[in-house]
């Protein structure tokens, strides 16, 4: 019989092997969605993976879409590095963005170069301010950080709506759900001209280098790291657990809430209810896929990017809907964490 | 009816999913297993009860597919937790994800479908009973079916040996083995289960409550149920009460948004009051750091395997 037999050290190989085999596990998965759809699979996979890369626009369109995500998982890395599990960074998102979209309103038909760093503030905050509810009760309370941040994505969710269908509403907009469109001075600056790509994807590089030195070279990121793996030793050597859990929780909203201004101010150009496209979510699943390293969140966002625009793609020449793109997402994490047994187990034949 | 029956009878209506899946979620924790992925599983027994109830017309075999599609999901989960040994937390929120966006992905073709509104079962005499009659004893018929699940499960815990069991391998699976019992076999049951009743909490939504199909319908129920089972401690009895208290909070906004009362509050405030109680609950019950410390299945989470 199959058995798995414990490896003596683990296995470096498998670690990086891992994800690929979660790579062509998922890519086998959609190879059966596809055959089960009476689609020609190949032909899926050319249009779902190939085609949205065949020009610079499409390219550009790639990093457009890894740089929310990025931005989302870096700041995650860093809770759940610690164990700090902020799974809310879809409604730190929204808030951001709707943080973001106020000071732009607020300014409107006004210059100046204020308005996109205020913007960036108000993002940041907006975010941060979400996630200050579950750390918090967490620290004062010891709710459980999952559900509550889980419970604020809902709320959040409806609190835009609120707005879009009241304060924040274009007063000559139609009565429709959206916000008034922002002014050049409140959007951000593009980086490669005919393509959508702006200057967001260069916070979310610095934001990639500013967590790395923050994990890897700093001592709180060290503290961060031993309560990860030792809950106990981190409190024996005096490690403050409540300082992580803010820091942890606040990481995460503030850079999920400038991933929101980043859209808003960037390819939306506005505040509408759709102000997340599961973006936070999504980066949940960057930030695992990448083993909460910054150089894997990296070539993690992109192919969530590619997942992302070949839903796109799929909807739009294969007449599927685009939500098989979190299908993709899904399949490609629980796939993933079930490779990762190879990492200390090895599989051997047992006669029993 | 009166409006007190009504709001009574929707209160019991709205709080029939949340009892069969926490109540499913219950024995996979006491069995050491906490699956996040009650969402996903939901959002998949809602649209296989949905197609398949459109397709045969008989919303009995929608119920049964809901199951059957919700203990597949965990079959997943559980393969990977269990056999693989991954981490819980992550593998329960990619489930979520998995299944919210699978589910999206089979119903597209089914959004603008209707099916036929199932009849009320009603229990003779019984329900004649002034005001609480209607309301309880003339329901949809898996009103009774979640009477019946919690019935058993009440049994099943604290008065049968194969409980006490289930209990002893989420207290302490190592000592449960070392006495000779298949610790993983029956976290697997116990997952597999709890997979079953979320499945047929989803379907009851789109197959009896609705009874349409909408992407994102299940709209946080698996995480509340998730939250109702802390809420409970942990037992059977508390998670029935709480199921009807949150039905009570989700109804209660209906009435308000349907009473044409003229109240300045927006709707969507009034939406967001169940998640919002969520999170007071959560507070009351983990003020006390030991309440949950005490209650709560001591290998929660944690993943076993017995070195034999």
């Amino acid at each position: 019989m199959l058995r798995l037999e414990r490896r003596a050290e683990a296995s470096a190989v498998m670690s990086y092997a891992s994800p690929l085999l979660a790579i062509i596990l998922m890519l086998i998965g959609g190879l059966i969605l596809f055959s089960a759809l009476g689609k020609d699979p190949i032909e899926g996979f050319r249009i779902f993976f190939i085609s949205p890369l065949s020009d610079i626009y499409g390219v550009a369109e790639l990093f457009l879409k890894a740089t929310p995500l990025m931005l989302v998982a870096i700041g995650l890395a860093v809770g759940f590095r610690a164990n700090i599990w902020n799974i809310g960074a879809e409604g730190q998102y929204i808030m951001g963005g709707v943080a973001a979209s106020a000071v732009a309103l607020y300014f409107y038909e006004s210059e100046g170069p204020h308005i996109l760093f205020l913007m960036v503030v108000a993002g940041g905050i907006g975010g941060m301010l979400w996630a200050s509810v579950p750390a918090f009760l967490k620290t004062r309370f010891n709710t459980n950080e999952i559900l509550v941040s889980l419970m604020l994505v809902y709320v959040a969710q409806l609190a835009v709506s609120w707005l879009v269908h009241g304060p924040m509403m274009d007063p000559e907009g139609f009565n429709f759900p959206q916000s008034r469109m922002f002014e050049e001075s409140a959007l951000l600056p593009m980086l490669v001209e005919g393509t959508r790509l702006n200057a967001a994807f260069l916070f979310a590089l610095s934001a990639l280098v500013v967590g790395y030195i923050f994990m890897y070279r700093s001592f709180f990121g060290f503290q961060m790291q031993v309560a990860g793996y030792a809950k106990d030793a981190a409190r024996y050597a005096g490690f403050s657990a409540k300082r992580m859990i803010w820091i942890g929780l606040l990481s995460g909203g503030g850079m999920a809430g400038i991933a929101g201004m980043s859209e808003v101010a960037g390819p939306m150009g506005q505040l509408t209810e759709h102000v997340s496209n599961n973006y936070g979510f999504a980066g949940i699943i960057v930030a695992f896929v990448a083993r909460l390293n910054p150089v894997g969140i990296f070539f993690a966002s992109l192919l969530m990017a590619l997942l992302y625009l070949g839903g796109e793609q799929a909807q739009q020449y294969m007449n599927l809907p685009s939500s098989i793109s979190n299908v993709f997402q899904g399949m490609l994490l629980l796939f993933l964490l079930g490779s990762d047994v190879f990492i200390n187990y090895r599989l051997k034949w047992k006669n029993s | 009816m009166s409006i007190l029956e009504s709001i009574l009878f929707e209160t019991i209506v709205a709080g029939t999913p949340l009892i069969i899946v926490a109540l499913g979620q219950l024995i996979a924790e006491k069995a050491g297993v906490l699956n996040l992925g009650a969402e996903g599983m939901m959002a998949m027994g809602a649209i296989a009860g949905f197609a398949v109830t459109f397709h045969t017309g008989n919303p009995w075999l929608g119920v049964l597919a809901g199951m059957v599609a919700g203990a597949l999901m965990s079959f997943l989960f559980a393969f990977v937790v269990l056999t693989l040994m991954a981490n819980q937390v992550a593998s329960g929120l990619a489930l979520s994800i998995f299944g919210v966006g699978l589910s999206a992905f089979i119903g597209k073709p089914y959004e603008s479908e209707i099916l036929a509104t199932v009849p009320t079962w009603r229990i003779p005499l019984l329900a004649d009973i002034p005001i609480i009659g209607g309301p309880i004893f003339n329901q949809q018929p898996l009103i009774y079916l979640s009477w019946a699940i919690f019935g058993g499960i009440a049994w099943f815990l604290y008065k049968s040996r194969p409980g006490l069991l289930l209990r002893a391998v989420g207290e302490s699976p190592s000592s449960a083995h070392s006495i000779g019992y298949p610790v993983i076999r029956i976290r697997y049951m116990a997952t597999l289960f709890g997979g079953a009743m979320a499945g047929i909490g989803g379907s009851f939504l789109s197959v009896f409550y609705t009874p349409l199909w909408v992407e994102g319908m299940v709209a946080g129920r698996g995480w509340i149920a998730i939250a109702l089972v802390v809420f409970a401690t942990w037992r059977p009895f508390r998670v029935m009460v709480g199921a009807y208290l949150f039905g009570g909070v989700m109804v209660a906004q209906l009435f308000v948004q349907g009473s044409g009362l003229e109240i300045n509050i927006p709707s969507q405030f009034l939406s967001a009051l169940p998640y919002l109680a969520t999170i007071i609950v959560l507070v009351i019950i983990s003020r006390d750091q030991n309440t949950v410390r005490l209650n709560a299945p001591v290998s929660l989470g944690q993943p076993y395997r017995p070195d034999a």
